[in-house]
């Protein structure tokens, strides 16, 4: 015993722990303090945290930007719910052609930049379908853009969702009298939305981002969200300040959602039984 | 009432049932029992169609299931059925679980199926469990709601697939109460089960199974108290006393 404690490492289990961990804090103290003296504060105040500049964005920047790019994410998520539904539906019919065309879909949209899609309802929209002005001009086309990006998502999710709602409840329902459609409808796709909500309101953080993506239409001063808001002000002033102002409005709306989204999903887990 | 002819089925190339004739007379309660894996479930769930038959005739109520041109949405409203694992609506209270299918299906008013499913739960002695969701009950209180929901439909004949067999032990005697006392109304019932003392008190009559063939049947007293063929002796006895059986008295188990 005596001979195997003077073989072993001065190093003991523990003292090897605090080295790392030390090691480990020291590095952030230095990493942080190396960028806190190389920044110009100066600077860094008056360009991001200009509380002049700040005051003139109010009100515009909730009563223009917030609030477009909110109506572009809640009707894009709307429309892509609805879409979605159709899809997954699609997806798990026993008509092959709609089994294809809904895998079809969703590979294509899912495997393409979204930016692309806005581009693409913004101009080839109207190209390939010449007199037809979707309702509301801009807000029909991002609804649409938004719309046909997240369904492809939302498809997949809410299929996994319907195959998740096990078999007897199908069979259950089918016993007693209902049809196949009716099934689906009454039982099981209210139980695989309730399933997918957490996921769903993921999702929803996702568009809320993406509706950033709507200054590629060409935005009235009116249409513009928060994003555009923002990089306009900015420019024209010379000052970073708006785009942190507009950052912060995002955080504001996403930080809850995801808190949100986690929460749900804790309690579903736990309501498994 | 139930009657069924040279009933064959297959998944791939297992052969569950193998050529099954069987008739259930109206007001008649016969108990299917056999080891797990000969064919009794499959069987019941050819009797209401939850499995497409290979080939063979299902005849329920003068109705052929088994015809191509058979409505069988229409036909499964006259046939009940109660599973193993309740099946239960988890998103619905007690009282929609009984009322869905009854307004969906049936096209009854709001009121009308409310009384029927509360006439129904009084039946089946959780009329005060309306407003409980079915994950607030107990199993042997969700099966009984189970069969409830099938009774307001206002079956012809009630199907049984191992009713009890998900259940606690002492939830047990409620389900089989209502059972017997279903029984006692006059249902037809058709029963795949353990529970031997129910089949021997219950049953009119007792089909054993087994590897996807009827081997015996006749009255409860005679197929469960003194059966004729080898297999149902070394079934029942290992049944009745597990604790007597002995390792290797049966091949393949």
């Amino acid at each position: 015993m005596a001979t195997a404690q003077e073989a072993a490492p001065r190093l003991t289990r523990r003292r090897r722990r605090q080295l790392v961990l030390g090691g480990e804090y020291a590095i952030f103290v230095v990493v942080v303090v190396a960028l806190v003296a190389s920044a110009d504060w100066g600077q860094i105040h008056t360009n991001f945290a200009n509380w002049s500049i700040a005051k003139q964005l109010f009100p515009d920047v909730i009563t223009v930007g917030l609030r477009n790019t909110l109506i572009y994410t809640i009707t894009g998520f709307v429309l892509g719910l609805a879409a979605g539904l159709v899809l997954a539906l699609m997806r798990l019919s026993s008509a092959a052609p709609y089994r294809w065309f809904a895998l079809v879909y969703i590979e294509v949209f899912r495997g393409l930049p979204a930016l692309l899609i806005f581009v693409f309802v913004g101009t080839g929209v109207p190209l390939a379908f010449p007199g037809t002005n979707l309702p509301g001009g801009v807000y029909g086309q991002a609804a649409l853009a938004l719309g046909l990006v997240s369904a492809a998502y939302m498809a997949e999710t809410i299929r996994a969702g319907i195959e998740a709602v096990p078999r007897g409840q199908m069979e259950a329902a089918r016993t007693l009298g209902m049809s196949h459609g009716r099934a689906m409808r009454t039982i099981v796709v209210p139980q695989a939305l309730r399933i997918v909500i957490p996921p769903l309101t993921n999702e929803l953080v996702l568009l809320f981002k993406d509706s950033s993506l709507a200054l590629f239409l060409g935005l009235t001063l009116t249409e513009r969200e928060l994003s555009k808001y923002a990089n306009d002000v900015a420019s024209q002033q010379g000052n970073s300040t708006p785009i942190i102002v507009a950052a912060i409005c995002y955080l504001i709306v996403t930080i809850p959602l995801s808190y949100l989204a986690r929460r749900l999903e804790a309690r579903q887990k736990k309501g498994q039984r | 009432m139930i009657e069924v002819r040279d009933l064959h089925k297959s998944f791939g190339d297992l052969e569950v049932l193998r050529g099954i004739d069987l008739e259930v007379g109206a007001g008649e309660v016969v108990c299917v029992i056999g080891p797990s894996g000969s064919g009794k479930s499959t069987l019941l769930r050819c009797v209401n169609l939850l499995e497409q038959p290979t080939s063979g005739t299902v005849v329920v109520d003068g109705v052929e299931l088994t015809d191509p041109e058979c409505d069988i949405d229409a036909v499964r409203r006259r046939i009940g059925m109660v599973f193993q694992q309740f099946n239960l609506f988890p998103h619905l209270s007690v009282l929609a679980n009984v009322t869905v299918a009854q307004r969906k299906v049936l096209r009854r008013s709001a009121a009308e199926a409310e009384k029927t499913a509360r006439a129904n739960l009084e039946r089946v002695g959780l009329a005060d469990k309306v407003d409980a969701y079915p994950a607030q009950l107990s199993g042997g209180q969700q099966q009984r709601v189970a069969i409830a929901r099938a009774l307001a439909m206002g079956p012809a004949v009630m199907l049984f697939d191992e009713p009890t067999s998900a259940l606690d032990p002492e939830l047990v005697g409620d389900v089989l109460a209502v059972m017997r006392s279903l029984a006692v109304e006059g249902m037809t019932m058709m029963v795949v089960t353990h529970e031997m003392s129910f089949a021997r008190e219950v049953a009119d009559r007792v089909v054993f199974m087994d590897g996807g063939v009827i081997v015996e049947e006749g009255p409860a007293a005679e197929v469960i108290g003194a059966p004729v063929n080898e297999r149902t002796r070394t079934f029942l006895s290992r049944v009745l006393d597990p604790a007597a059986a002995q390792v290797g008295e049966v091949e393949d188990v």
